[in-house]
């Protein structure tokens, strides 16, 4: 599938960047606002959805260089490595730890493994919808 | 102790670096392990060659009431013992059998998993870790028999062996936790500790009953018996070590184990009794009518285990005496005739007993331990088997109970089981010598080992029986009578009833021997005749039914139609819950709508109108979108009750969905009324059937409360416990991680299961 509308083709290539920015903001900004990895990974694959409405799938594979499905193994991984710093400690499963990492200035950086888990989920649930928006529309094809 | 126990799995794991490291010497490096194990479990016998038992703990899953701890005492070290050393030796034997062997590695896998389960088995103190350990040697059993898996034979008797032995594990299962509730413990050691008369407990009858059919299926008794004739089409290694020494006799430790808890019922004592007869009977007539060498020692393996039990059932402190030792001798013959029947299988390229005959003069070795290994079978002074055999006759002379009844059913049997020692080792030895399929030829010294081994042995404990009576056997009889056991083994206990009808027995035995060229086609043609009604026939029948049932149901309930999928569903489940409902609550509707303002109306009567043009429209556009308008309609809700959060997401989900519906709807036909009319009003009324009961399930929820709401803890505890200000994220990353990550993993699931079934749809439209 492929459009031929000059006006989804010019939307699709601002849309997207900026919606895939728009994701990873709402992916970081989760834990105090509304947001998170799970939206942050829908609103992800929709802007690859819309580039794949525009420009057709194969497009849309060259952009994102990998194949959905290893977003989906990374996120998993990911989510599973967030259990380490647990184990480690000899914590119940997935109790949350945190390290503050200064930042030059007075300003430091919130690291957790929370937020790792956070990431995991975000790419599990791209390469999820990647996988089967982009499979439907090779099915097409 | 759990080193000792798991060090088998560890040592599995590694099996195949060491077979590329030792090659053919595979088996001599792997035995090194049980051989260690055994001296281990013999330094421990002085602890509890008292009686004593000694509990070593380790905990497991604390929180289920699970523990790793284990049993040491008389009986479980015996079987640790045994269970080591023929260990030991099948693995050397299995090493040169299968030298070669393309899967040679998986086999010890196999066989090193195995043995780690059996000696979890019978040293688990807990009634659960046992039930583990004892699924785990069904399941390597089955892995075992059906080895040769390219063998349709094969293959069919290894799934025999674990339906049947898994089906009595179901029921054993539910009897261990029958026990456990009974006496509030689910440690061997507390069971057997408690003093409660658990015969009069009400639960008592059907416990016994489940326990029974698990041990009973594991070893084999009749009606169960089939699978383990059967299971020969193992390799010989795994027939000498599962199928006569070990593993079959898991059932026999759990009812000796049991024995001095559930003993005091008489249910208990003539179950085990009659059962237990039959099968000895039943064994030892089929070995004696079969001509497989293989098969004659697993009938008569099946008839020792039917002694076993008929002792145990006849529990007098003399039955219990010969019960360990029939245990300890049938081991160490029957292990060591395994090994000489795979001798000769390998050396002359036949099990068929017709065609074998002269072969001492090619096997000089082979036929000096046969014989021995025979003698103690046969019960003949002074080895081992005779001191059992005498045993066990004098406790059925002075038995309570059928005293007459059992000990002609026994000396029957024994006469039977002479003719059959004749069987495996004579005829293929002595005589004039057959042509056999291959030019026969001594065994390797890897093979020859366990038959050396073990004979000597059975000679050994025949002449000295007060060396492993004063080790452990008294220990181990003490714990299976629950009371200390004053056993005193002697080769010789003069002139008196049991040797009288020993002697006769090798009289008549030595004649059937005689005549078995004649008597075995008759023999076996009754059997088959037989055969039809038997409890195999019953086994075939049962399966087949399974499956007939299984085609039914999946015609009624899976017949390809979605929407029949969906109206089942949904009616079953809001049946159901709409009766629960009305039975268990008072339904009133107590609605306020005084507070709702003009907007949440209008919200209101857009839902329904979607939801009524989606489903009467004829266009499938038309449905998606207005699908789709209903799910952003419910978004508004969300957010209107200040559910951020959620309303994103309901955004984004819906507007996915409609894109994936829309893609999948592209290639869908047009739209086409299937269902005539009645159809539709009865899925109309299903749907509001389902509707209703959702919404008469909040409007109760609403009211009633049995917990206060987790909700105020969770914004309580958010910021200061998790660092974070969204109560929803939080919940979900932190508070709940397992469930999200439970989720993801199934999400993972349906996108391999979406990919996949459009790779395959996409690669049978490129095939012509």
């Amino acid at each position: 599938m492929k459009s031929n509308t000059l006006i989804l083709h010019t939307a699709a290539l601002f849309i997207m960047p900026l919606q895939l920015m728009f994701s990873v903001f709402l992916l970081l900004r989760g834990h105090d606002d509304p947001g998170g990895g799970f939206i942050g990974g829908l609103v992800a694959a929709s802007a690859f959805v819309i580039h794949a409405f525009a420009f057709g799938q194969d497009a849309t594979r060259r952009v994102m260089r990998i194949w959905p499905g290893d977003f989906l193994a990374v996120g998993l991984l990911l989510a599973l490595a967030s259990t380490i710093p647990a184990l480690l400690a000899g914590d119940p499963m997935l109790t949350a730890h945190w390290w503050e990492i200064p930042l030059p200035g007075d300003d430091y950086f919130k690291m957790s493994s929370v937020l790792v888990f956070d990431v995991g989920v975000y790419l599990a649930v791209l390469g999820t919808l990647s996988i089967i928006v982009i499979g439907l529309m090779e099915a097409e094809e | 102790m759990l080193l000792a126990v798991l060090s088998g799995f560890l040592l599995a794991v590694l099996t195949p670096f060491l077979h590329r490291l030792s090659g053919h010497a595979l088996g001599w490096v792997l035995a090194l392990l049980p051989a260690s194990l055994a001296i281990y479990f013999a330094s421990l016998t002085p602890l509890v060659s008292d009686g004593g038992a000694v509990v070593m703990e380790y905990p497991w899953l604390p929180g289920l009431d699970i523990t790793l701890n284990f049993l040491v005492d008389g009986l479980s070290l015996t079987f640790a013992l045994l269970i080591s050393v023929i260990g030991t030796f099948v693995l050397i034997y299995a090493g040169a059998y299968l030298r070669g062997h393309p899967y040679l590695g998986r086999f010890f896998v196999i066989m090193l998993a195995f043995m780690a389960s059996m000696l979890g088995l019978v040293l688990s103190d807990n009634l659960l870790t046992l039930f583990i350990f004892w699924e785990l040697t069904s399941i390597t059993s089955y892995l075992l028999i059906g080895f040769d898996h390219d063998k349709p034979e094969a293959r069919k008797s290894a799934l025999q062996g674990l339906f049947v032995t898994t089906a009595g594990g179901l029921a054993l299962m539910a009897g261990l936790i029958l026990l456990a509730v009974m006496t509030g413990s689910y440690s061997l050691s507390g069971i057997l500790a408690s003093t409660d008369p658990l015969h009069e407990h009400a639960l008592y009858v059907g416990m016994v009953i489940c326990i029974l059919l698990g041990a009973m299926t594991k070893s084999a008794q009749v009606p169960f018996h089939f699978w383990l004739p059967n299971a020969m089409a193992a390799p010989t290694p795994v027939s000498a070590y599962l199928h006569s020494a070990t593993m079959v006799k898991a059932g026999i430790y759990l009812m000796a184990r049991l024995n001095p808890a559930l003993g005091d019922g008489a249910l208990w004592s003539t179950v085990l009794m009659l059962f237990g007869a039959a099968t000895m009977v039943t064994g030892a007539w089929m070995a004696f009518s079969s001509t497989g060498i293989k098969r004659v020692l697993a009938y008569s393996t099946v008839m020792s285990l039917g002694t076993l039990t008929m002792l145990i059932g006849v529990g007098t402190e003399l039955a219990l005496t010969a019960f360990i030792c029939i245990l300890v001798a049938h081991s160490l013959y029957k292990g060591a005739l395994f090994m000489v029947a795979g001798i000769i299988d390998h050396g002359t390229g036949t099990k068929d007993l017709r065609q074998l005959g002269g072969l001492r003069r090619a096997m000089p070795f082979t036929a000096l331990f046969a014989g021995l290994a025979a003698l103690s079978m046969a019960g003949f002074p002074p080895l081992f088997g005779f001191i059992a055999k005498e045993l066990a006759l004098e406790a059925l002379l002075k038995a309570p109970l059928w005293s007459i009844g059992l000990t002609l059913a026994t000396v029957l049997s024994f006469m039977l089981v002479v003719g059959l020692a004749g069987l495996v080792a004579i005829k293929p030895f002595f005589g004039a010598p057959v042509k056999t399929p291959q030019h026969p030829h001594e065994a390797p010294p890897g093979m020859l080992a366990g038959p050396a081994f073990l004979s000597l042995a059975a000679l050994g404990f025949g002449l000295v029986p007060f060396l492993p009576e004063a080790a452990i056997l008294q220990a181990a009889m003490t714990r299976v009578a629950g009371s200390p056991v004053d056993s005193y083994l002697a080769l010789w206990h003069g002139v008196n009833a049991p040797l009288l009808l020993s002697a006769a027995s090798f009289a008549v035995g030595i004649v059937l021997y005689r005549l078995w060229p004649k008597l075995q086609p008759n023999l076996f043609a009754m059997n088959s005749a037989g055969a039809r009604v038997g409890p195999e026939t019953g086994y075939f029948r049962f399966m087949e039914g399974i499956s007939q049932v299984a085609g039914w149901q999946t015609r009624l309930l899976q017949n390809g139609v979605l929407g029949h999928y969906l109206l089942v569903l949904v009616a079953v489940t809001f049946g159901l819950a709409g009766f629960t409902l009305f039975a268990r609550h008072d339904v009133h509707l107590a609605l306020d709508l005084g507070g709702s303002r003009f907007y949440e109306w209008g919200i209101a009567a857009l839902l329904v109108a979607s939801a009524v043009f989606s489903c009467s429209t004829h266009s499938r556009l038309g449905s998606v979108a207005s699908l789709g308008v209903l799910g952003f309609a419910v978004a508004l809700i969300f957010i209107l009750f200040s559910a951020p959060d959620l309303g994103i997401t309901q955004l984004l989900v819906e507007t996915l969905t409609v894109v994936l519906l829309v893609l999948v709807l592209f290639k869908l036909p047009e739209f086409v009324n299937l269902s005539s009319p009645f159809e539709r009003y009865r899925d109309l009324a299903v749907a509001i059937l389902a509707g209703v009961v959702v919404t008469l399930m909040i409007l109760a929820g609403l009211e009633t409360r049995y917990f206060e709401s987790i909700s105020a803890y969770y914004s309580e505890n958010s910021a200061p416990l998790a660092q974070g200000r969204n109560i929803v994220n939080v919940i979900l990353v932190d508070f709940r991680a397992l469930d999200t990550l439970g989720e993801i993993f199934v999400l993972a699931l349906a996108a391999v299961g979406i990919h996949s079934m459009l790779k395959l749809k996409a690669e049978d439209q490129h095939k012509p």
